[in-house]
């Protein structure tokens, strides 16, 4: 591993420590109360699912049309990594929802594309573990599809009839919540790229792996 | 998995702490009250916060449970791409060992 892993590890760990209480101090919003407190979770999470897509969408371009493997491997990591940070975005909105809107779900346009997003990476994943020969481009095409769908759920809110939060509800926030919730989404960027980096050393191994056993079969 | 579920409580604790203190996460509400009147008849909006304690929502299990997953997925995500890491790399010393020995086993 790279020789600032381990230091960016620690201080990765140390600010995500911190993260409950920094957001314990900050006040509770006026409407939704204590519950709206998910939401410096739920963004920051929601922005790492949709940067992942995008990260695997652009490898799996550059894989497609220039062949590296190397950024194979980068848009396998990604995928794994958007299905987690969807997963966390999945869960924990619809636990906000429940109190803020009376409903866990509705079918409304930013829901339900980051739903299918999600499912998107999930296909991915599915396609090269039991795709066989050849799944490695057939998933690529998919991560492509993957990353059309974000600026679609990015803008969703603004051009849909939507009871979800506008994006222009994040520049508007009272200077503690802003802070509060930056300091969250700098915490999950850093968890990002810490996780990125070590799933993509999980392909470099295995491809050493691959190479070794073909050298012992030469 | 057991030090994953504690660290996910001992992280949530802050959160919901302050709540606590206020009395305002609707925890044990329903215990110390004494059987409330019937509602009365309403044919007008009113807000969920001016709704009777029994008819609110309480917000504390869904924000612990909200912070408890995120915790727990983050860790055994972790855990999961550690022990893979670990593992491919065992391998890849065996094999390496074995090619600089001369053998396959």
């Amino acid at each position: 591993m790279p020789k600032w892993f381990m230091p960016f590890a620690g201080l990765t760990a140390v600010m995500f420590a911190a993260s409950p209480f920094v957001i314990a101090s900050v006040r509770y919003e006026s409407t939704m109360g204590l519950v709206q407190k998910i939401f410096y979770y739920h963004m920051p999470s929601a922005s790492m699912f949709l940067l992942s897509a995008v990260v695997c969408g652009l490898a799996s371009a550059r894989y497609l049309f220039k062949g590296s493997p190397r950024q194979d491997r980068l848009a396998y990591a990604a995928a794994e990594l958007t299905v987690l940070f969807g997963a966390i975005t999945l869960v924990t909105g619809p636990l906000w929802a429940r109190k803020a809107w009376g409903v866990w779900w509705t079918w409304d346009v930013r829901l339900t594309a980051s739903l299918m997003g999600w499912m998107v990476a999930w296909a991915y994943l599915l396609v090269r573990k039991y795709g066989g020969p050849g799944s490695d481009k057939l998933a690529a095409g998919l991560a492509l599809f993957g990353m059309a769908n974000v600026p679609f759920v990015y803008i969703s809110v603004n051009y849909w009839r939507t009871i979800h939060p506008k994006t222009s509800v994040v520049p508007t926030l009272p200077a503690d919540m802003g802070m509060a919730l930056w300091f969250s989404f700098v915490c999950f960027l850093m968890l990002f790229t810490l996780l990125l980096r070590l799933r993509v050393r999980l392909e470099e191994q295995r491809a050493k792996l691959d190479a070794l056993y073909l050298s012992l079969d030469e | 998995m057991r030090v994953a579920v504690l660290l996910a409580l001992l992280f949530t604790t802050p959160l919901i702490a302050p709540a606590f203190a206020a009395g305002s996460t609707g925890f044990g509400v329903a215990g110390q009250q004494q059987q409330p009147e019937p509602p009365k008849p309403t044919d007008e909006f009113v807000p969920i916060s001016q709704l009777p304690a029994q008819d609110q929502l309480p917000a504390a299990p869904l924000l612990v449970t909200a912070y408890a997953f995120v915790w727990l997925a983050l860790f055994g995500y972790l855990v999961s791409v550690s022990r893979r890491l670990s593992k491919v790399q065992r391998e890849v010393e065996r094999l390496e060992s074995d090619i600089a020995k001369g053998t396959r086993t």
